[in-house]
């Protein structure tokens, strides 16, 4: 119980909150999570908790309509009433809020992409997490232990030396490491001796990798949200974009019927096509799915992210104990939220390879989700051909990218124009075929 | 799992293919002719149905062959294909 909740501080050093808006989100969220409202609970049986965010009747009119409850669409939110003073604001999202891929991802939070263009983003989107509990007054249960690259292929080394030598531009760390080292931080990695089919080559250390609580960043984003007068409504699925007599979008038809808005921001990971293909506008995207797994609970056994590259599959443990192993993504266009039985062997596999004490592991849980992934690799964060119309997408990896993403949506839609952090990420790149491309280095996501 | 029908050896399992992307845009007979933009779209804009799409799968550990197919990307189930 205690782990849910944050020891607030009065006078908190949070300088992501301005003054003005700290005092209206105390005033409005009421509830506030400390040691001390914990304490209060429990001499009142915790039936006093009042829910973590209200629901308002569906209006029909709003200034700015974002389609999605995920990472992106919460995050978004919270940042349009946070740094813009936009409150007029409707989240809607078909199914629940956090049913989609920010509660189906395997968490890993990082910063080793390879573009000058990229890696600030993800910079900055990793130290955002890092405050964001306190913000947010949820706890993330964020752990900032890092991560492990295993490299077994000699191509694969001068890749990643490659991004180390870019991210040492920008602040992002990543250190070599020999075997003897590698397997001295993870025990547990017994395969890929000089006998085997692919020798363990050298180790890749990211420090500033992390992985927390993906339910929470929803819950929490969505609260503060709330508590600054957004509306998230559920159950509400948009089934068209509504265009005026000049072609601009000025509202979305749901089955609830009509909302009119201003502006509509799409943050709906992998169906943005589904929607902006009828309104007659092609983007660079397709949707693959990706999948992931859990074994039962157990002791700790690794402390860092484990990714290698070269086998495909890459793992951490839960808090709970669990091992959380993710595979590489089913290789045609998929809708499909199930995992497939050759994706899932051969990620069990790689695994067993490297780590042959796992064979005896229970799996608990499979799952996948569908993502899109634009045709350089990079997220689109853009106005659209479409007046009115503006799109959060191809968030591959996208789950690292939710406080900085969510940051710079809100500024484009707040503002018109591009967040500085994303100005190369438009759809005019496509135009000039100036590609952002990371294919490769978003193999893990 | 898929089973890819190859016209050559027959039904077989996915991984004996490497995937080879959708078909649906073909690559235009003569590109001088196109404005700017329709070739920007042909060259990065793919289709991506909820439903049907038309692909390629090479046999790379069978006869080498490649092979189209119709695939539903809500079911992954391999539909009649419409030319055969
Ligand atoms: C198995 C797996 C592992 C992953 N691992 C990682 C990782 O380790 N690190 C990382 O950074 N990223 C990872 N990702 C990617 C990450 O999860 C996504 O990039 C990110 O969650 C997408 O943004 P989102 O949270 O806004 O999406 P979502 O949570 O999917 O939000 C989109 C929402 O839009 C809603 N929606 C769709 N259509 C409509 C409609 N017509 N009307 C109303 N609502 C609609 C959906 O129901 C959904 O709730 C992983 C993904 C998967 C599937
Ligand atoms: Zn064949």
């Amino acid at each position: 119980m205690l782990l849910v909740l944050t020891t607030g501080r009065k006078n908190g050093d949070d300088r992501g909150i301005g003054v003005t808006t700290r005092r209206t989100m105390r005033k409005s969220i009421r509830q506030r999570y400390s040691l001390a409202t914990l304490a209060l609970g429990a001499v009142g049986g915790h039936k006093r908790w009042r829910p973590a965010w209200q629901s308002r009747p569906l209006s029909n009119r709003y200034d700015i309509v974002i389609v999605g409850a995920g990472g992106h669409g919460l995050a978004t939110a919270y940042y349009l009433a946070k740094n813009h003073g936009c409150r007029n604001v409707a989240v809607v999202e078909r199914g629940w809020l956090g049913g989609g891929n920010v509660a189906r991802n395997t968490l890993t939070i990082r910063s080793n992409y390879l573009r000058d263009e990229s890696i600030p983003f993800y910079v900055r989107s990793v130290s955002l997490y890092e405050r964001l509990s306190r913000e947010l007054n949820f706890n993330l249960m964020h752990s900032r232990r890092g991560m492990i690259d295993v490299i077994q292929t000699w191509p694969r080394l001068r890749e990643i030396r490659r991004r180390q030598l870019a991210m040492d531009l920008h602040g992002s760390a990543y250190k070599q490491i020999g075997v003897k080292e590698l397997r001295r931080r993870i025990p547990a990695l017994t395969g890929g001796g000089p006998d085997s089919r692919l020798p363990i080559l050298a180790g890749m250390v990211h420090t500033d990798a992390a992985v927390n609580r993906h339910d929470a960043v929803a819950w929490g984003y969505a609260r503060a949200a709330n508590g600054l007068g957004v509306e998230i409504h559920e159950n509400t699925e948009v089934t068209a974009l509504i265009t005026n007599e000049s072609g601009a979008v000025c509202g979305v038809r749901t089955h609830r019927g009509p909302i009119a808005a201003k502006k509509v921001g799409l943050a709906v990971s992998g169906h943005t096509t589904t929607l902006t293909g009828p309104a007659g506008l092609r983007l660079p995207l397709r949707s693959f799915n990706l999948a992931a797994f859990v074994s039962e609970p157990m002791k700790p056994v690794v402390d860092v992210v484990v990714n290698c590259p070269d086998l495909g599959v890459y793992l951490s443990q839960s808090d709970k104990g669990e091992l959380v192993i993710g595979g590489a993504p089913d290789p045609g266009q998929s809708f499909r939220r199930d995992v497939k039985q050759t994706v899932f062997e051969d990620a069990v596999c790689a695994m067993l390879e490297l780590f042959p004490t796992f064979q005896r592991v229970k799996l608990l849980r499979q799952w996948g989700g569908h993502l899109d992934i634009a045709h350089d690799a990079s997220p689109i964060l853009s106005a659209t051909p479409l007046t009115g119309l503006f799109v959060s997408a191809g968030w591959w990896g996208g789950y690292k990218a939710i406080p900085a993403g969510g940051l710079a949506f809100a500024h484009l839609l707040a503002t018109g124009t591009p967040h500085p952090l994303m100005e190369a990420f438009t759809l005019d790149r496509f135009r000039h075929l100036d590609f952002i491309l990371e294919s490769g280095t978003t193999v893990v996501v | 799992m898929l089973v890819i029908p190859c016209p050559f050896c027959g039904p077989r399992d996915e991984r004996e293919f490497v995937y080879g992307g959708p078909t649906s845009a073909r690559r235009p007979h003569d590109p001088t002719a196109l404005s700017d933009s329709q070739w920007v779209e042909f060259l990065t804009v793919p289709d991506n149905p909820l439903g049907p799409v038309r692909e390629r799968w090479w046999h790379a550990r069978g006869c080498g062959d490649w092979v189209e197919i119709l695939r539903d990307t809500r079911t992954h189930e391999i539909l009649r294909d419409r030319d055969g």
